[in-house]
């Protein structure tokens, strides 16, 4: 069984912002784990933009999952859909090989908010069938996600203010930012804590 | 952003420019005649894909879509939420 995990982010631009700045999220400060970002296929089809890219990204696993998963990157799949009509940018991300071992799909869909805002819906599936790893494995893969989720944020939110440069004094920005990254680092501490314990509890 | 193939990263940036001023500047104004960059993304295409085989990565597998198809994952109910 998979396990599911879901939260809502909102940015503090226009829908079409958002769009625009989604094919230039990389590279970005946070980004260093992304190697490359290649488009495979696009078409336009009832006046939707269909949209197929591989991403490859480094493999950060604990020693313990070495053993698993020892590859140096993960391929990524990131199929996209934009109505411009609607105004939707629906995002769906899947990890190519390795599924049995952990496959993590991503499905985000942006919407604006009003006109200055969007709103991005995000939900995870996390699955793991290695026998007696599972519980351990998709534990860590939850929780690899959710510190990603912030880097995601702060990461899509540093292009988006290089963009669109707005009325936000920089130092509020920059204290926000330092915020989140000790937050993420305690974070990563409990993290830490939790995939030893469930690893010792296996 | 690199390409996943070093010798297509240049081809890449160009491709990568030419789509993103036709998105904001056609695209999302209604117009959805997407022949402007067609032909610089098939060049950038074809190095991906030699690139690709050299590295020995399956097609088939990118290929296969999911999103808008059966097999998308649908978001279970709110009450059983993890």
């Amino acid at each position: 069984m998979a396990r599911y995990f879901e939260n809502t982010i909102v940015f503090n631009f226009s829908w079409d912002q958002v769009a625009r700045g989604y094919w230039k999220r990389y590279p970005n400060p946070q980004s260093t784990h992304v190697l490359s970002e290649d488009t495979w296929s696009r078409y336009v089809k009832d006046g939707c933009l269909y949209t197929k890219r591989l991403l490859t990204k480094t493999n950060r696993v604990p020693k313990w999952g070495e053993r698993f998963f020892n590859a140096k990157s993960v391929k990524i799949i990131e199929e996209s859909v934009v109505d411009p009509e609607k105004k939707v940018l629906i995002t769906y991300t899947r990890n190519l090989g390795y599924t049995k071992v952990m496959s993590v799909v991503e499905r985000v869909e942006y919407r604006p908010s009003g006109a200055s805002q969007t709103v991005a819906t995000r939900s995870a599936w996390v699955d793991s069938q290695v026998f007696g790893f599972s519980r351990a494995i998709r534990a860590f893969g939850v929780d690899r996600f959710r510190k990603n989720a912030s880097q995601m944020v702060n990461g899509f939110n540093y292009v988006l203010h290089n963009m669109f440069p707005r009325q936000v004094p920089q130092h509020t920005v920059t204290h926000t930012l330092k915020e989140m990254r000790d937050a993420a680092a305690a974070a990563t501490d409990r993290a830490k804590a939790n995939v030893l314990s469930s690893v010792n509890r296996t | 952003m690199n390409s996943i193939g070093e010798e297509c990263t240049e081809l890449k940036k160009k491709y990568d420019d030419c789509f993103n001023s036709w998105f904001s500047e056609r695209f999302l104004k209604g117009d959805h005649d997407d022949s402007v960059c067609s032909s610089i993304f098939k060049v950038y295409q074809e190095c991906v894909k030699n690139a690709m085989k050299q590295q020995n990565i399956d097609f088939k597998d990118i290929d296969k879509d999911v999103l808008g198809t059966d097999n998308e994952f649908k978001v279970p109910p709110s009450d059983n939420n993890s």
